[in-house]
């Protein structure tokens, strides 16, 4: 299929032409009768791992069933911040093998995804903080994860709004920066992914729902029932973030998930004012300001399960007070909008991307509060999984089984942000 | 904010409560005769219910009791409250996801 390729070119060419000609990005096809893998969840994740299968594995007669739009989910909600400064050694493999993905991923989908590594950067608040953030910099450093000490003086020339005054209840007392961290363009994320994809022949199918997990006298998959018909297929990767236990229970898989929302907001759009990510964990802020100019801040989840994608509005003024307090110039900002995503959390807050006891049914969950950061790598390793019937190195050890056996990926406690 | 019916002080706002996640999940009697996967079921996995859910709520910041309630969790309306030990309410009919009345009511219900 011939695709248009963009260029700096082919924008001015088409900007002189009244932007007449521009093809749709992707089709709108029907969906088969038969294919031979269906990705189930249309967010960055599941458009990525249509898109690795079918560049790096030959699968081209692919499905990703979306049962509402594409990109609508989490990720379309989420804060877009990039970073891989985890603590473990499976996790920062895993999240650095998405950062370096990230930095050429424009180049490699033809499609300007906005990667912008401006640094992130987590505040230390007590001797406590500064301990655990000083343990997270050598850790990451022997992992070859770029993270260093800042002293306040040196995080105020990094952000020069940041409040580093001792007078707060809780003033900055250091921070940690990964230089190689930043934000993208989460739309164009999974506009990217669906436009590559669909050009290598993956059937982008929105509107489908799945209701039904169909299985052989062996108990391995053979089908899916959808609201757009019986689809067949012996591979099924399912990337359903909030709603991954809905769609596993319909194969009888319990995993050990529980969605809650996690809300985000972002105030009006101003000049250029915030050079860098903003993180956190004690006082639960993030901040960043997108290209369009809204300060784009996190919030936390609440603290009950959901699938409404709404939240209360006092988790989000919790969130402000800190904002107001390490950035006291945004305090006569207004709020634009604010909104929820359902996010589905591990008990040891590590994603997991596995194989499962039903044979040809591959699940990628867990991502909790954090899975925009991974899209990249997540996609890329889950199909490979999904290819070869068994897992990446790198995310061998992120199985369903680790529960079982002991061997949890405990970032609870070592995540940028409480939960 | 959800409003939430203590079955000991009535109605507070959630800001008094914390959340004690699936309800009705009973430590093993004898654990040192678990299998592992019969252990992780009972640590870990959660029923994570997309519809009506049982769960457990704690008064912290009044009686500090813990309690249970029935809560659609794709609207966040609850349906019933109920004391710890007591089973689990049968909801009528109409109470089910699909098409139920107005809010507030049916969760005073099960005070």
């Amino acid at each position: 299929m011939s695709r248009q390729t963009f260029s700096g070119l082919s924008l001015i060419w088409r900007g002189l032409s009244k932007h007449q000609g521009w093809q749709k990005q992707w089709r709108k096809p029907e969906p088969k009768a038969r294919y031979d893998a269906i990705i189930v969840g249309g967010g960055g994740h599941g458009l990525g791992a249509a898109y690795y299968l079918a560049k790096e594995h030959g699968l081209t007669n692919i499905a990703v069933l979306e049962k509402g739009w594409i990109g609508g989910g989490n990720t379309g909600r989420n804060t877009t911040i990039i970073r891989s400064n985890y603590l473990f050694n499976e996790s920062a493999a895993l999240y650095d093998h998405s950062v370096k993905l990230w930095e050429n991923l424009s180049q490699v989908l033809n499609y300007n995804v906005m990667f912008s590594a401006r640094g992130v950067m987590m505040l230390a608040h007590t001797v406590h903080d500064i301990q655990v953030i000083k343990r997270h910099v050598h850790a990451n450093r022997c992992n070859g994860v770029d993270n260093e000490w800042l002293e306040p003086a040196q995080a105020k020339e990094f952000c020069p709004p940041l409040n580093i005054e001792p007078n707060i209840r809780y003033p900055v007392l250091g921070a940690a920066l990964q230089r190689r961290g930043g934000t993208a363009r989460h739309d164009a994320v999974a506009w990217g992914y669906a436009r590559a994809a669909d050009a290598l022949g993956v059937d982008i199918i929105e509107n489908c729902e799945v209701t039904g997990i169909r299985r052989d006298a062996a108990g391995a998959v053979e089908a899916l029932e959808t609201t757009r018909g019986l689809i067949q297929s012996r591979k099924v990767g399912v990337s359903a973030a909030g709603n991954t236990s809905v769609v596993m229970a319909l194969a009888g898989v319990r995993l050990p998930l529980e969605s809650f929302p996690l809300q985000a907001l972002v105030s009006e759009p101003i000049k250029p004012i915030f050079p860098c990510v903003v993180m956190s964990n004690t006082i639960h802020a993030y901040i960043s300001q997108s290209d369009k100019g809204e300060l784009v801040i996190g919030a936390g989840t609440d603290a009950y399960t959901s699938y409404t994608q709404r939240g209360a509005l006092h988790v989000n003024t919790h969130t402000l007070d800190a904002i107001c307090e390490l950035f006291p110039n945004f305090r006569r900002l207004r709020m634009l909008r604010n909104w929820g995503g359902i996010v589905d959390v591990t008990p040891d807050r590590s994603p997991i991307i596995s194989k499962t006891p039903v044979p040809g049914l591959y699940v990628n969950c867990g991502w909790g509060t954090g899975g925009f950061k991974a899209t990249p790598g997540s996609a890329h390793v889950f199909a490979w999984t999904i290819a070869r019937d068994e897992p990446h190195p790198i995310n061998a050890p992120f199985t369903i089984e680790r529960f079982r056996d002991g061997y949890l990926i405990d970032e609870a406690a070592a995540a940028a942000v409480a939960h | 904010m959800l409003l939430i019916v203590c079955p000991y002080c009535g109605k507070r706002p959630e800001l008094e409560f914390t959340y004690g996640g699936q309800a009705h999940l009973v430590r093993p009697a004898r654990p040192s005769e678990l299998d592992d996967q019969a252990w992780a079921e009972f640590l870990y996995m959660r029923a994570n219910t997309k519809g009506v859910y049982a769960e457990r709520w704690r008064h912290a910041r009044g009686c500090g009791r813990f309690f249970n309630a029935l809560r659609d969790t794709t609207t966040d309306h609850f349906l019933a409250f109920y004391r710890t030990g007591e089973p689990r309410p049968t909801l009528p009919a109409q109470l089910e996801p699909s098409d139920r009345p107005s809010s507030a009511t049916p969760g005073e219900r099960g005070t």
